[in-house]
């Protein structure tokens, strides 16, 4: 997933790091309105649309799957636990079917009793609206490759088989998926009423089950979040109850604007990293109120493998060797809010393994980098003197690497220029060949914690597909002996985890040796919230769990 | 009137005491000149005006003989010695939770680093200078293609008339329709996203020819209709009407009789189109669909000093002083110009 998208943090990490602790709690305190702010809105809310961080974070405290990831802290807040189901069924069927039993008694917002049937609607939903993820997540469940041809007529009847006197669900797969449960976890499989229509709801929220409901909505200005009157806590790990008893999201005020109100105590958090410029006085002055966690997420320089110069194997190598991961760090705030990476998995991943061939000396991390050995896989490839483009967000820290990389492809022979483009459409311009983009700076934060949702997802030739704007395989790196290797370690993954885990390893390093893409370094969360907000738990799939934040009034 | 072909007297231009022997009619240029010179605010931003360029002409200059830096390429890792102490460019904080990075300020020594360093740790001087030349390279060039084209397609419809000036002012219309920074920013992001292919020439991306075009595009309707309208009062005028009588053709009479008298009205509006151009030039860089990383102007350094605004402020206030100055003597030159021509024009651009 993408910045504006989800992330998370390695827990292994985030205990390393000696956190700003969140503030001890002396009691529990219910009510009270948070405010929170972001720059802008993320486009619609509808649930099984939406692919952004910013709206994960709060569907994940709005609406309920039938499993999630449980909302704690640490490596626990990777944990898929069950939610609107009694319990995690056990695959039957070598690993093709999962029977849910639903639980009793859940209601959603509008007052209306959650069915088997809004299940099932809901899964033909992800289908009928088109969800971003319908084809890669959903996809071999029975019966979704009809719906993926022909969404407007989609029926899962033997995919998603219910019995309401029962109360049971049974999701039928084409082919065992070890990462299943991950992907009906996540908001895009959350359960909304049978009779939501089956287009984007935009800016009308649908009911939901868990403990706030959406009041209003204008991207505009506000979202605007209120209790849920027929919630009642059924899974302290899965949906806890919220302590806040409304949660405005205001949008509109910068970055610089956003930190001062919150320290002038008129906001409690911004959705936002603050600004460079300020993070050193927020350390210094504000240290009680920040905190700091790493993601497992990257920023990497994809390069088009099927452009010059970038097709040429050593050329991409070169770029790896020649970049300076330390100067990057420096320009994305300092050693405490990214570390250097040069391998596709980030850091306390499942799978990761320390690798890194592109640095001087011979180390499994990055130290420092080896501008003659670049030089020398320049000279070798014969491609000195081309044009390169470097296509960056016009951010600062985006245009600042992409001028930094600049740099670093002129010294190495190339007619390299940056073009910064509008935020909005930058993501979707590079992933479509038709511009030509030959390289460009990205981020990818997770979706779950499977090393597929980073190998296969960015380097598989599945994921790449040319003249489409959803083609996230940035580099159109396509390679069927890694693709097989894929191929393996997912079959393995219920069968014999530990040997997939393996295959992943391999993987990863393959990948990181054909370079389809310069890995930059692994970004740190860096949150600022108010003197008066309490008990602020991070959850490592999806950030800060605001419904359990307690307000100091 | 006729400013060049009738024999005007001015009495004012008389020595005294040189008697009606030395009587000699002044040419307009030179009663405009000596109109100007008399113009003190006038004269003090010219002289302004040609500091800045010279300045900004000698970057290169100062890149290597004062700052000792390249100011495209970053210095991230470096450092230097101010007061004899040796200073990160970039120096990390090391207090508190140690966040964040914080540049060099300036160092108050004629010398490296004399403004301080942006987030990349260049140089802040040294790209003023160069991104003084780009603005004011576009700047004039802009404005020199708009005044050209309005002035061909302002003569051209007055003088013609008939379906050549309905055409043409409708082409104008449609221009002038559009708000001139959604014009411009439409522009550019149709040409800045592809190279622009115009027969054998080929315009890269990141080319100043595109900004050049773009804004002297832009300002083509607000030079182009007032030509248009002085064009067809000048053929109502008498010495057109002789031309017309003895038998001049049309050429003779566009080029000799119309034209002479529409240039002086041009002159006046080159240096506003200029100051306009400077600050159209400065939004679009600042947007980032003007003068194109690494390569800087003043509304490109702005965009760079905007993420430092709190910690090193003078990144971002740098050029805009220097737009503001640059700006403010174009127009009192603009003025002056403008009194010295056609003191009884109202020339203005809204």
């Amino acid at each position: 997933m993408h910045l504006t998208s989800l992330r998370t943090i390695s827990p292994a990490l985030a205990l390393a790091m000696g956190l700003a602790a969140a503030p001890a709690l002396a009691q529990e305190q219910t009510g009270g309105t948070l405010r929170l702010l972001a720059r802008a809105a993320a486009g619609t809310i509808d649930p099984h649309i939406n692919y952004t961080l910013q709206y994960f974070q709060l569907n994940y405290i709005l609406y309920d799957g039938l499993v999630t990831f449980r909302k704690a802290e640490g490596a626990e807040g990777f944990e898929v636990v069950a939610d609107l189901a009694r319990e995690i069924p056990e695959p039957a069927n070598d690993g093709t079917s999962y029977t849910f039993e639903l639980r009793d008694g859940i209601q959603f917002s509008d007052g209306t009793d959650l069915t088997a049937e809004d299940v099932k609607a809901s899964f033909e939903r992800i289908f009928k609206v088109s969800g971003p993820t319908a084809g890669t997540f959903y996809n071999n469940i029975v019966g979704a490759e009809a719906c993926l041809q022909s969404p407007d007529e989609c029926s899962l009847d033997e995919g998603v088989v219910i019995d309401e006197e029962a109360g049971t669900v049974t999701i039928n797969l084409t082919e065992a998926d070890g990462e299943f449960l991950q992907k009906i976890a996540i908001p895009h499989a959350a359960i909304l009423p049978a009779e939501t229509p089956a287009e984007d709801l935009g800016t009308e929220a649908p009911p939901s089950t868990g403990p706030y409901m959406i009041e209003s909505y204008d991207p505009n200005s506000t979202l605007a979040m209120v209790r849920n009157p027929h919630f009642e806590e059924w899974s302290e790990e899965a949906q806890p109850a919220g302590y806040a008893d409304a949660i405005n999201y205001d949008f509109g005020l910068t970055e610089t604007a956003a930190v001062t109100a919150i320290q002038n105590g008129q906001a409690d958090w911004m959705f936002d990293q603050p600004p460079t410029d300020r993070l050193a006085e927020l350390g210094n002055q504000f240290a009680e109120q920040v905190t700091l966690h790493p993601l497992t997420a990257m920023w990497y320089a994809p390069m088009n493998t099927n452009l010059a110069p970038f097709d040429d194997v050593r050329v991409r190598q070169a770029v790896n060797y020649a970049i300076d991961r330390n100067a990057l760090v420096s320009l994305f705030g300092g050693p405490n809010l990214a570390q250097p990476a040069c391998q596709i998995l980030p850091p306390g991943f499942p799978s990761y393994e320390p690798y890194c061939p592109y640095t001087a000396g011979e180390s499994d991390t990055w130290q420092e980098p080896d501008m003659e050995r670049a030089m020398q896989l320049v000279e070798e490839s014969g491609t000195a003197g081309q044009d390169v483009t470097i296509v960056v967000e016009d951010t600062s820290v985006s245009r600042s690497i992409g001028v930094y990389l600049q740099d670093v492809l002129s010294r190495l022979g190339y007619d390299a220029s940056v073009q910064p483009i509008s935020q909005n459409i930058q993501f979707t311009y590079i992933q479509n060949t038709d511009n030509n983009v030959q390289m460009s700076v990205s981020q990818w934060f997770q979706d779950y914690p499977s090393p597929s949702n980073f190998l296969r997802v960015l380097f598989s030739c599945d994921s790449f597909t040319p003249g489409s704007d959803a083609s996230v395989n940035i580099a159109g790196f396509c390679n069927e002996d890694i693709d097989a290797m894929m191929d393996e370690a997912e079959s393995l993954t219920l069968s014999d985890p530990e040997r997939s885990a393996e295959i992943w390893t391999e993987i990863d390093r393959a990948v990181t040796d054909a370079a389809p893409a310069a890995v930059l370094f692994t970004p740190k969360r860096v949150d600022f919230f108010s003197e008066r907000v309490e008990n602020f738990l991070f959850s490592p799939q999806f950030y800060w769990i605001i419904s359990q934040a307690q307000i100091d009034q | 009137m006729n400013l060049s072909s009738s024999a005007r007297t001015d009495s004012s231009a008389v020595e005294p005491g040189t008697g009606s022997a030395a009587l000699v009619a002044e040419s307009p240029w030179a009663t405009a000149w000596r109109k100007l010179r008399q113009d003190r605010a006038a004269i003090a931003s010219l002289i302004v005006l040609g500091l800045i360029t010279l300045a900004c002409l000698l970057a290169p200059l100062y890149a290597q003989m004062v700052s000792g830096t390249d100011p495209f390429t970053t210095n991230l890792g470096g450092s230097i010695v101010v007061g004899g102490e040796s200073r990160p460019i970039l120096a990390p904080s090391t207090t508190g939770l140690g966040l964040g990075t914080t540049p060099i300020g300036p160092t108050g020594e004629f010398g490296p680093y004399l403004l301080g360093a942006d987030a990349q740790g260049r140089d802040v001087a040294a790209r003023l200078l160069y991104g003084g030349r780009n603005s004011l390279f576009i700047a004039a060039s802009a404005t020199l293609i708009c005044l050209v084209l309005a002035t061909a397609i302002g003569t051209v419809a007055g003088f013609f008339g008939g379906m050549i000036d309905t055409i043409l002012s409708r082409i104008l219309d449609v221009l002038w329709a559009f708000p001139i920074f959604l014009l411009a920013i439409s522009l550019s992001i149709v040409m800045l996203n592809q190279t622009l292919r115009i027969g054998p020439v080929e315009i890269g991306s990141g080319s100043l020819v595109l900004p050049i075009f773009i804004i002297g595009i832009v300002y083509i309707p607000y030079v182009a209709r007032p030509i248009r309208g002085q064009v067809k009062s000048l053929m109502s005028a008498e010495f057109v009407i002789a031309s017309v009588g003895i038998g001049a053709s049309s050429w003779r009479i566009l080029l000799k009789d119309v034209l002479p008298n529409v240039v002086p009205r041009v002159i006046v509006f080159l240096p506003l189109i200029m100051a306009l151009a400077m600050i159209i030039e400065s939004a679009l860089s600042y947007l980032s669909i003007g003068v194109q990383p690494p390569n800087a102007s003043w509304g490109t350094i702005i965009q760079d000093g905007q993420s430092l605004l709190y910690s090193r402020p003078l990144v971002a206030l740098a050029p805009g002083i220097a737009i503001a100055v640059t700006v403010l003597t174009l127009n009192i030159l603009g003025d002056g110009v403008r009194d010295a021509f056609d003191p009884k024009s109202s020339v203005r651009i809204v």
